[in-house]
């Protein structure tokens, strides 16, 4: 029986499943790929790594730096390896089901880290119509078919989505000599970092905010599409726009992969799209713990490293002793413009790091928890940012119930 | 014996049919034709996959429906077990909301007696609900027909064809047929973009332009006109209803459908919009037409998903002929028959369609047809992974590891069932990669992520397959390729 078989081996999966092994855990690594790294193989681009590592790096070198290091420890590895089934058999002993090229297997273990990742919204979740051609890619796919593949999608692209990865996109496409017509934003301001949104002054690229692409025409091949302006409730105001173009990039967001957990009656947060995990980041089903995009939608590697790490700490402590030994659990609660948080209850044993995102921008802001009279005064705050808060120990101490997050102007 | 050539021109559910039924004679060389890369992609590829009971087709102004749709479905029963095509008999209830809708419901009863539908009845309170547990608590009672079922209709076009290919038919896909060749009041074949196909007999199955293919040898009477209707469908695990839910009909169309489909998904449509005659090829989805079938679902289904939930959204188009009723008949000119106006419930009726053919071409044509001595009626299904018990998995895996890499995350589709899509592509003498080929075969690309995980690698499999460049696999044929080049293709200024 294994002390913890890892889900996934991407960068969360990759980090956890070193730390569970430096930590003396009994660790097998599971990835459907025949290849480690999840992503970031195919994420060519610089930007990863300057906290983990202190360095930056691309996707592949930090994926590589991972892959060493597992060698290294000698962590058993287990690639093209899809898991079909999570059993839970008892608090102590939980059973995976993977299928591979050498048949389907069980493997026993005592605790879980999930870290599946996540996977793109596509273009009729967001409410897109018309023809069904050729040429509508989610962000993720055109970069594997141009980064993994080598395949070129086309030359006049639009893409949907002002975050990270579709600016990103927006310069990949650029430098391959692709003609960028747009990037079309929903909401009123852009959705990336500032250091990704250079890009489009970059390539002079224009970027429409409060606009959305509703429909799409063509016969083989996407041929235009209709881009509509919206106001500040997001609702239509009628003024439209036809852009020429024969590829459509969609990237708009992503959704925590979480239906093995959901069959095993993990309980999920609506606002996060993850579990609902305590600072263990273990979930409502003692013994599975989870990591990386698969808990909550990361902007950096970094955080999902670390989140792989902290897992293994919990998983260390439920071998240990036979679970975690926490008695009380203090629920954090969101509050004004915290569209989202993880974790979710916190033990105050411990020091944590609270990921949240708020709603809407905002300048001159202060992130109160009222309850332990705790404030910390930020310049700016950005839905496309994710806030990474430490709430130490004795100040979680201070709280009789629960405690609320919130971001208040000051 | 000299065998008597029939071209088939469409190779949907009804040109699929009458193939599979004609490939059991000595006498006949059939082949089937088709514009399309693959089966099944004209109207028979998007609807709502219903095997209708047979009530609704009044016998007075539409004879040829009324009758072939009861026949239709009594056939079917035997043909997806022959053929293994996926399908669920779940009955139908078409719900009554208002206490007249009571009287279209008599008379729907009283009409499908007279079709010979068995078993009807009319159901309410308590045993409405015990039916049907989500339906909205508006509904008055509804009447039960617990012979309707539904059946993956690709699935079933792909399945009839491999038969009747594995029978002796020969198909002729990308093959457009141009004009027909008539001689002395006699047809001689038919000209197509490939060249000329000698034919005794040609077979109008051409759908929705099955009044062009008519025009060809000067028969005018009829027009096809386009009806629209779209759909939803929803993420798996969204509760939908066990019965195909149906409101009370109106004089144009048998209203929007509440149902889960075969593969489990919740799906919603259609609404009915009249084109006019040169928009064949209008499949947009809109947004007032989804907005229309989303109000129409939710009166009998109050309990919609979020619409974010939605996993794809999509348009299928009727063929509706001068008069409404199905024309399938020999014409003046000899050897000329036309299967003209299949609308619904043509899915439904489709085996006996092409069972009216054979009387046809024996009763009007004066031909003996000889059976031969070994005709095949079974068809094996294509091996999913996701469907195999796991010692029947592990069996496979031993054979061929291919079955044990999962190429589709969502629909647990294995590299090995791609393949084996492949070989049945080849089988049919598919010419043009497409990944839609693969995907109406093995359910790839058609669950929550909607292919944004495995099109890549589907695309890389069907490219070796092939022998093309990944850039040229289609996505649903010429024109829908992927690419225009390797990625340098224009920094090089080549494309
Ligand atoms: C919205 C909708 C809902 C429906 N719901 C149901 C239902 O629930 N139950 C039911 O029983 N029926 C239903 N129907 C009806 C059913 O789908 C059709 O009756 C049936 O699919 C018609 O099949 P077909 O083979 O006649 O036509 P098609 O499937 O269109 O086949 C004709 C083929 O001919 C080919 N062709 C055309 N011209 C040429 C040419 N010049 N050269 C070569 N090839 C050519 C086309 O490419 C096409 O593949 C529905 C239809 C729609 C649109």
């Amino acid at each position: 029986m294994y002390d913890v078989v890892v889900i996934g081996g991407g960068p969360a999966g990759m980090a956890a499943a070193i730390k569970a092994k430096e930590l003396g855990l009994n660790v097998l690594l599971l990835d459907e790929n025949d290849y480690l790294g999840g992503i970031l193989p195919q994420c060519i681009h610089p930007g990863f790594g300057i906290h983990y590592f202190r360095e930056e790096l691309t996707g592949p070198e930090f994926a590589h730096r991972l892959k060493e290091r597992l060698k290294e420890l000698r962590v058993k590895v287990k690639g093209n390896a899809r898991v079909l089934s999570i059993e839970n058999y008892s608090d102590l002993e939980k059973v995976v089901t993977f299928v591979s090229p050498e048949g389907i297997f069980d493997v026993r273990t005592k605790t879980i880290i999930y870290a599946a990742g996540a996977r793109e919204r596509h273009a009729f979740e967001i409410g897109i119509v018309g023809d069904r051609v050729a040429g509508i890619y989610t962000a993720g796919e055109a970069q594997t078919l141009m980064d993994i593949y080598g395949i070129m999608p086309g030359k006049e692209i639009v893409i949907v989505g002002s975050g990270d990865v579709g600016l990103i996109m927006a310069r990949r496409f650029a430098l391959e000599g692709a003609r960028v017509k747009a990037v079309i934003e929903l909401m009123p301001y852009p959705g990336g970092l500032a250091r990704n949104i250079m890009i489009l002054r970059d390539f002079n690229i224009p970027l429409y905010l409060s606009h959305k692409v509703v429909e799409v025409r063509g016969r083989g091949r996407v041929k235009r599409v209709k881009v509509v302006k919206v106001d500040e409730n997001l609702r239509e105001t009628g003024e439209e726009f036809w852009i020429s173009c024969d590829t459509l990039i969609i990237s708009a967001g992503l959704i925590p992969n979480v239906k093995l957990l959901k069959e095993v009656g993990v309980e999920i947060d609506p606002a996060t799209g993850g579990p609902v995990v305590n600072d263990r980041l273990e979930t409502s089903v003692p013994g599975i713990f989870v990591a990386g995009n698969a808990l909550v939608i990361n902007d950096l590697v970094d955080y999902v490293a670390e989140q792989g790490e902290l897992a293994a700490e919990g998983a260390k402590e439920f071998v240990e002793n036979e679970g975690i030994g926490t008695k009380r659990w203090i629920r954090l609660k969101r509050g004004q413009n915290v569209r989202l948080l993880a974790p979710h209850y916190l033990s105050g044993e411990r020091d944590v790091w609270i990921y949240a995102r708020v709603s809407k921008p905002m300048e001159n802001v202060a992130v109160e928890f009222p309850e332990i009279g705790k404030r910390i005064r930020l310049p700016v705050v950005k839905p496309a940012e994710m806030l990474r808060i430490r709430l130490r120990k004795k100040e979680i101490a201070r709280a009789k119930g629960a405690i609320t997050m919130e971001v208040v102007p000051l | 014996m000299k065998k008597l050539r029939i071209a088939i021109i469409g190779a949907g559910i009804t040109g699929a049919s009458i193939a599979r039924v004609l490939s059991r004679y000595e006498n006949l060389e059939v082949h089937l034709i088709d514009k399309n890369p693959d089966v099944g992609w004209g109207v028979s590829k998007a609807n709502t996959a219903i095997i209708h009971g047979g009530y609704d087709d009044d016998p007075d102004k539409y004879p040829v429906r009324a009758r072939l749709c009861v026949r239709g479905n009594r056939l079917w029963h035997q043909w997806v077990k022959e053929l293994e095509i996926p399908h669920v008999w779940n009955g139908a209830l078409v719900v009554a909301l208002k206490e007249e809708d009571f009287d279209e419901l008599e008379k729907l009863l009283e009409r499908g007696r007279r079709n010979g539908v068995p078993e009807m009845r009319i159901v309410e309170g308590e045993e409405l609900f015990r039916l049907e547990p989500g339906l909205t608590k508006e509904a008055l009672g509804a009447l039960w027909v617990p012979i309707v079922g539904q059946i993956g209709p690709i699935s079933a076009v792909i399945a009839i064809a491999e038969n009747a290919v594995a029978n002796g038919v020969k198909t002729h896909l990308e093959t457009e047929v141009t004009g027909i060749r008539v001689e002395r009041g006699e047809v001689k074949g038919v000209e197509t973009n490939e060249g000329f196909i000698k034919a005794d007999i040609v077979i109008n199955a051409a759908g929705l332009y099955a009044d062009e293919i008519a025009r060809m040898v000067g028969v005018d009477y009829f027009e096809i006109h386009p009806r629209k209707g779209e759909y939803w469908i929803f993420d798996e695990g969204i509760p939908g209803p066990r019965r195909v839910l149906f409101p009370t009909p109106t004089p144009i169309s048998k209203g929007i459908v509440v149902t889960t489909e075969i593969s489990g998904h919740l799906m919603i449509g259609p609404n009915a919009q009249d084109l006019p005659a040169e928009e064949k090829d209008n499949l947009a989805t809109t947004r007032e037409g989804l907005e229309e079938v989303w109000e129409g679902a939710k009166k009998l289904w109050p309990n919609l998903p979020p619409r974010d939930k939605v996993i794809r959204t999509f348009t299928g188009l009727r063929p509706e002929p001068t008069g409404g009723d199905f024309i399938i008949k020999a014409e003046e000119v000899w050897g000329f028959i036309n299967v003209a106006g299949i609308r619904s419930p043509g899915l439904t009726s489709a085996p006996a369609i092409a069972y009216e053919v054979v009387e046809i071409i024996r009763r009007d044509l004066g031909i003996e047809l000889v059976e031969k001595k070994k005709w095949n009626p079974y068809r094996r299904d294509i091996t999913h992974f996701f469907a195999l018990p796991r010692e029947k998995a592990n069996e496979f895996i031993k054979r061929n590891p291919a079955y044990g890499r999962i190429v589709c995350r969502c629909n647990k589709v294995s590299e090995g069932d791609v393949l084996e899509a492949i070989e049945r592509m080849k089988f049919l003498a598919i010419k043009t990669p497409s990944v839609d080929s693969v995907k109406f075969r093995t359910k790839a690309t058609t669950g929550t992520c909607q292919g944004s995980f495995c099109r890549p690698r589907i695309i890389q499999i069907l490219a070796r397959e092939y022998g093309v460049e990944p850039w040229q696999v289609t996505l649903k044929g010429k024109g829908s390729e992927i690419g225009i080049g390797d990625v340098k293709v224009l920094l090089r200024r080549e494309a």
